[in-house]
């Protein structure tokens, strides 16, 4: 489960769902693996103003990964200086800036193989198994 | 504007236009459809540019190729007066280029002697650049159009080849070849399709919530999406060891484009709500050959923690959540209101829908905040399912008149009661 996607996802019970507390979910006995995805600055440009920064800090701190930055990179820090955000068929030749690197690993390549994931309001932990974590809730918590 | 011919394969026919239209809308491109007709391959539009033409198609699944129309005519003379008057101007540039001829004709035939000689029929042009099979600069078509059983065709075009589709990736990705499939993977041509409908591409997100063995994210990531995948059913994701999801994905090396699956439940996701995906693609259960059930336990109750031992049964390795019996009509509406609040402005819906055929006209489910694009059906014997395509509205664009109503549904019963298409699949679809 890559941290993106950490990023996008709450306790699966309702009365959990829309409390602060729920969000993010934090990371128990996890394992991170790293595996090496192919850079995709259209993806990361689009999805940067969609994360929830804060969440990703707190994710980061709690995994003991290096500290981000107070607030999220605006868009225009991922590529080198003179490129061309108009036109995605340029961007693909310019080279991305050691930031959106920086980014791209942490998001797209670093994940959870094995684990859990725990609520901070109910205390509920979803496991996490070769990287694919299962959300189903037994019948007393649905 | 400038007319072209679209040459479509003549199959999934209410799809055809649908693709169409979602490519055009996807690249800003004005289109003008001058004719088309379900029962013909050939489609004539006005388009702004070649490049337009050529855009527009290279990446559709259900045409094969566009041309340049340089003539159309219902016999030969007229063909010819039309070709003159067209390409005027336009054959002399071609004087010295290496060309190609071809003939096709649809539900009609012509021997190679009578090819040669409607080929030579066109000598006027004055071609003097070699004749190249392959990779021609110049390569024109004579496409006829017959009625079943005719003699001569109704309708003649004369075509300069501008580009070809994506068609031939249908084979890539045919599930005959696929290594991890299932009862309910989806077929890669109309997989593909959707795909294009919804407008999937690169550096956006698409998700499906009802993945199965991930025939639509696959379709997605062939097109540049990064995608993500859910689905109830554990088994489906995980599938057996190098036989899986993932393993689907590095067959074609799509990898990259995977961002994750995880297990759930639509009725209970764990997704935060906010308007993070551009795109959502799903062939929901219809409960004939998978069940149709969101967690909980059927009849009610189940309030108390189940315990093993001395240990909640959740708790350990192993445990398998209880699920119940679904409404079909509440899983159409839970889809579209989840879609509701997770597309982005402009972001698509697309869902297949089966329907009994007598009830073809019948319901498609509704929400004020997304607008229906597109209806394609795919008709079987008694039944057919549709693919209905939806467009979240920006905020300025949505009535705030209309207030929001779930339908009321069936809490609790047997999958029958909760689902009349299933009911009616396993009666064989006769009239109650």
């Amino acid at each position: 489960m890559k941290l993106l996607t950490l990023n996008f996802l709450t306790c699966a019970r309702k009365t959990c769902k829309s409390l602060p507390a729920a969000f993010p979910l934090h990371p128990k006995d996890a394992e991170l693996e790293v595996v090496e995805t192919d850079f995709n600055a259209p993806f990361l440009r689009n999805i940067l103003g969609r994360l929830e920064w804060d969440a990703l800090k707190t994710l980061c701190m709690e995994l003991g990964l290096p500290n981000l930055p107070p607030s999220a990179p605006e868009p225009e820090a991922l590529l080198e200086p003179g490129a061309e955000m108009a036109e995605l068929e340029l961007e693909r030749e310019l080279e991305p800036t050691q930031t959106a690197r920086d980014l791209h690993n942490l998001l797209l390549e670093t994940g959870i193989k094995e684990g859990k994931l725990v609520c901070g309001n109910c205390g509920h932990e979803y496991a996490v198994k070769e990287g694919i974590a299962n959300f189903l809730l037994p019948s007393h918590l649905v | 504007m400038l007319e072209y011919l679209i040459r479509f394969s003549q199959i999934h026919e209410s799809f055809r236009k649908p693709e169409l239209e979602a490519l055009a809308s996807f690249h800003g491109i004005d289109l003008e459809v001058l004719k088309y007709e379900e029962n013909s391959p050939f489609c004539t539009v006005r388009l702004v540019s070649e490049k337009a033409a050529y855009t527009l198609i290279s990446r559709s699944i259900l045409a094969h190729a566009i041309y340049e129309l340089w003539g159309v005519g219902t016999d030969y003379p007229s063909l010819h007066a039309d070709v003159h008057a067209r390409t005027a101007s336009k054959s002399a540039s071609y004087k010295d280029s290496s060309f190609r001829f071809t003939i096709d004709s649809y539900q009609g035939k012509r021997n190679s002697t009578a090819q040669r000689s409607l080929i030579e029929s066109f000598k006027y042009f004055g071609f003097k650049g070699p004749i190249t099979m392959n990779g021609a600069e110049l390569q024109l078509c004579i496409f006829e159009d017959y009625e079943q059983k005719a003699e001569e065709p109704f309708m003649i075009y004369l075509g300069r080849l501008i580009t070809g589709s994506q068609r031939q990736f249908m084979d890539k990705y045919n599930l005959k070849k696929r290594r991890y499939i299932s009862t309910t993977s989806f077929d890669s041509e109309l997989a593909l399709v959707t795909a294009n409908i919804t407008h999937a591409a690169a550096g956006k997100l698409f998700y499906d919530p009802f993945m199965g063995t991930g025939s639509f994210p696959i379709a997605c990531a062939h097109f540049g999406a990064m995608t993500v995948g859910s689905d109830i059913d554990s088994r489906s994701i995980r599938g057996k060891k190098n036989r899986n999801v993932l393993s689907n994905f590095h067959q074609y090396g799509l990898t990259s484009h995977l961002l994750d699956n995880f297990i759930s439940d639509l009725t209970h996701t764990p997704l935060r709500v906010s308007r993070c995906l551009d795109g959502i693609i799903c062939d929901p259960p219809y409960g004939v050959r998978e069940g149709l059930k969101v967690l909980g336990k059927r009849g009610g109750g189940g309030e108390e923690v189940v315990m093993i031992g001395d240990k909640p049964a959740h708790l350990q390795e192993g445990y398998l959540a209880p699920k119940k019996p679904y409404s079909f009509n509440a899983m159409l509406d839970d889809i579209l209101e989840f879609s509701a609040k997770m597309l982005v402005d402009n972001g698509r819906l697309s869902m297949w829908m089966p329907t009994a055929a007598e009830d073809i006209e019948l319901g498609i489910p509704s929400h004020p905040w997304l607008q229906l694009v597109s209806v394609c059906v795919q008709p079987f014997n008694k039944w057919a399912r549709r693919l209905l395509t939806y467009r979240r509205l920006p905020e300025a664009e949505i009535d705030q008149s209309i207030i929001i109503q779930r339908r009321e549904y069936e809490r609790d019963g047997t999958a029958d009661e909760l689902n009349a298409f299933r009911k009616k699949y396993f009666e064989g679809f006769k009239e109650i």
